[in-house]
C-alpha cells in the first residue's frame, strides 16, 4: 500500500514525530484520566500503549484525535493540531466498539468503504481507487468471503479484523487501534498482528492499545506504561520489567482495594 | 383502471394525490434515518412542536415552514439542554418539552381561529389542497429529498458509528443539525395531508418497515420511500370511495404494509423465524 493523499502537503513521515503529546492533562468533568503526558511516537514504527483498564488509554486517543480537548499542554499530529490532521486525513483510528448497533443494515464491506470517505468527492461515490483500496483492506484481513455479511452477523474476531479493513483502506500516515485484542479468538489475534507488521514496512506509524501483556514484545518496536501519568517507555525489554508491571497494574488493584 | 382514473376528474383530487404522494415518500426517506439513529420519539416531539409555530405563522402572516422550523428546532434545542441541566432521561425531558410546546398551540388556536382550521391543522385536510399549497409541498420535499440523497452516505455512517465519523473529520454536529431541520421542514410538508397528530406515523412507519425487510441501507432508503408512495395511493383511494378520514387511511395502509412485513419477511419475519427454528429443532 502507497499513501496518496489527496492534498499535495503531505507531511514527510519520517522528519516530524507521528504523535508527539507535551505535558497533556486532560479528562471529563469531574475525572482527570490524562496527567502532565508528554509522548513522542517513532515514525514507522508500532508503538504498544499498555495499561490496566481505566489507566487513560482511550482518552489519550480521543485526545490524540482532537475529540477532547487538554485542559493544558500541547498534542500534535505530524506538527498539526488533531482537528487539522483529521481533516488532512493524516490519521486512521480502530475504535473499540463495545456499543455498536449489532443489527445496523451494513455489510462488511459497506464497512469498509467507509474509510474511503476522506478521499471521496461530495456524495461519497467510489472510484476505481476506492475499490481497490477496499480490495486489498478485504483481502489482507482474511474477509474476502464474508464481504456480503451483515456487520451482526460477524463474531467479535471478525468484526474487529472489518473495522481495522475500513482504517486500512484509509490509507493514512498514522494508525490508532483501542484494543484490538480485546475479545478477539487466537486466529484473528494472530492475523491481526501479521496485518499490522506488513502495514509497519509501508512506512505507517501505528500506536495500538492492550492490556493483554502476552504478545506485546511479539508485536511492538515500542512500549509506553501509562497510568494516567507515563510510568515508562522505551524497548520492550526495557519497560516489561516486574517491577513496572506491578506498578502500572498492581497500582490499580491498590486504589480498588 | 376507470377506478383509478375517474377520481382524477375532479382537479382537487388531483391535488390531493400529488401532494399525499410527494409528503409520504420524503417523510418515508426520512424516516429510514429516524430508526436507525433511534430518533423516533425525537420524530413525535418535532412533530408535535411545530404547532404553535404554524399558528404564529398565521397570525403574522409569514409562512408556516418559517414558523414550524423555529418552534421544531426550538424543541429540539429545549430537549437537549433539559438533559444537559438536569438528570432527567431523555424520554423524559421530550415528555416534558413537546406536551408542553404542543399545549401552547392548542391554546394559540382557541384565540385566532375557528374549530375546523383546528380540526386541519390537527389532522390534515389533504383534499382542500390548493395548487399553491401543492407548490410549497413540492418545493420543501424536493429540497430534502436532494439534501438527503447527496449526503445519505454521511448521514448513514453518522448514524452507525459516530466515533469514527468524528475521526475522519466528517462535521458530525453539523450533519446531525442538518438531519432535526428536514425533520421540522419535513413536519410542515406534512401537515397538510396528515396533520401534527399522525405525521408521527409517515416518520416512523416506512421505516420500521424497510428495516425488517432490508439488509442494506441503500435497498433499506428505497423501500421506505415506496412504503410511503404505496400508503399515500392507496389511502387516497379508499378514503374517496369508502368516504373515510384521508389521513387515517393512508397511515393504516402504512400499517398494513408494516404489519405485512412483519409476518413475511424473507429475514426478520415471524414466518421465516419460526420456519428456521423448525428446521433447526429437526437437524
Amino acid at each position: 500500500m502507497t499513501h496518496e493523499h489527496a492534498e499535495a502537503d503531505t507531511p514527510d513521515p519520517t522528519a516530524t514525530p507521528p504523535a508527539q503529546l507535551l505535558e497533556v492533562t486532560a479528562g471529563y468533568p469531574g475525572v482527570t484520566a490524562l496527567e502532565g503526558v508528554t509522548l513522542g511516537l517513532h515514525p514507522g514504527r508500532i508503538t504498544a500503549l499498555l495499561g490496566a483498564n481505566g489507566s487513560g488509554k482511550s482518552t489519550l486517543f480521543s485526545t490524540l484525535l482532537g475529540l477532547v480537548t487538554p485542559r493544558s499542554g500541547t498534542v500534535e499530529i505530524f506538527g498539526r493540531s488533531p482537528h487539522r490532521a483529521r481533516r488532512d486525513n493524516l490519521v486512521s483510528f480502530v475504535p473499540q466498539h463495545e456499543a455498536i448497533d449489532m443489527t445496523f443494515p451494513v455489510s462488511v464491506e459497506q464497512v469498509v468503504t467507509m474509510g474511503r470517505y476522506p478521499h471521496m468527492g461530495l456524495t461519497r461515490r467510489p472510484r476505481a481507487a476506492d475499490r481497490k483500496a477496499v480490495e486489498d483492506a478485504l483481502a489482507a484481513t482474511g474477509l474476502d468471503t464474508y464481504r456480503r455479511r451483515g456487520i451482526g452477523e460477524l463474531s467479535g474476531g471478525q468484526r474487529k479484523r472489518a473495522f481495522t479493513a475500513r482504517a486500512l483502506a484509509q490509507d493514512a500516515p498514522l494508525m490508532l487501534l483501542d484494543e484490538p485484542f480485546a475479545g478477539v479468538d487466537r486466529t484473528s489475534e494472530r492475523l491481526l498482528t501479521d496485518v499490522l507488521h506488513r502495514l509497519r514496512e509501508t512506512g505507517t506509524s501505528i500506536l495500538v492499545s492492550t492490556h493483554h501483556l502476552d504478545g506485546v514484545k511479539d508485536l511492538a518496536d515500542d512500549v509506553v506504561l501509562l497510568h494516567r501519568r507515563v510510568l515508562a517507555s522505551g524497548s520492550p525489554d526495557e519497560v516489561l520489567t516486574e517491577h513496572n508491571m506491578a506498578r502500572a497494574f498492581g497500582a490499580v488493584i491498590a486504589e480498588a482495594g | 383502471m376507470d377506478y383509478l382514473i375517474q377520481p382524477l376528474e375532479y382537479a382537487f383530487m388531483q391535488n390531493a394525490l400529488a401532494v399525499a404522494v410527494i409528503t409520504a415518500t420524503v417523510c418515508g426517506m426520512l424516516s429510514a434515518w429516524l430508526v436507525l439513529m433511534g430518533w423516533s420519539l425525537m420524530g413525535e416531539a418535532v412533530a408535535h412542536s411545530v404547532l404553535p409555530g404554524v399558528v404564529l405563522a398565521f397570525i403574522l402572516g409569514i409562512p408556516f415552514g418559517v414558523g414550524a422550523l423555529v418552534f421544531g428546532l426550538l424543541a429540539v434545542a429545549l430537549i437537549g439542554g433539559l438533559g444537559q441541566t438536569t438528570a432527567l432521561k431523555r424520554d423524559t425531558a421530550i415528555g416534558v418539552v413537546f406536551t408542553s410546546l404542543f399545549a401552547l398551540g392548542l391554546v394559540l388556536i382557541s384565540t385566532v381561529t375557528t374549530s375546523t382550521h383546528l380540526q386541519h391543522i390537527l389532522f390534515g385536510n389533504v383534499l382542500g389542497t390548493s395548487r399553491a399549497d401543492l407548490y410549497q409541498v413540492a418545493a420543501l420535499a424536493a429540497l430534502t429529498a436532494t439534501v438527503l440523497l447527496i449526503k445519505r452516505r454521511d448521514f448513514t455512517l453518522v448514524a452507525f458509528d459516530r466515533t469514527y465519523a468524528l475521526s475522519i473529520g466528517l462535521p458530525v454536529g453539523a450533519l446531525t443539525w442538518t438531519l432535526l431541520v428536514l425533520l421540522a421542514l419535513t413536519t410542515v410538508t406534512a401537515l397538510q395531508t396528515l396533520g401534527v397528530i399522525l405525521v408521527v406515523a409517515a416518520l416512523v412507519i416506512p421505516g420500521a418497515t424497510g428495516f425488517l425487510l432490508a439488509r442494506s441501507f441503500g435497498p433499506m432508503l428505497g423501500l421506505s420511500a415506496g412504503v410511503g408512495a404505496v400508503a399515500a395511493v392507496v389511502g387516497v383511494y379508499t378514503s374517496y370511495y369508502w368516504d373515510i378520514s384521508t389521513g387515517g387511511a393512508i397511515v393504516l395502509a402504512a400499517s398494513s404494509q408494516f404489519l405485512l412485513a412483519y409476518l413475511f419477511s424473507p429475514r426478520r419475519g415471524l414466518l421465516a423465524r419460526g420456519v428456521r427454528r423448525l428446521k433447526r429443532r429437526r437437524a
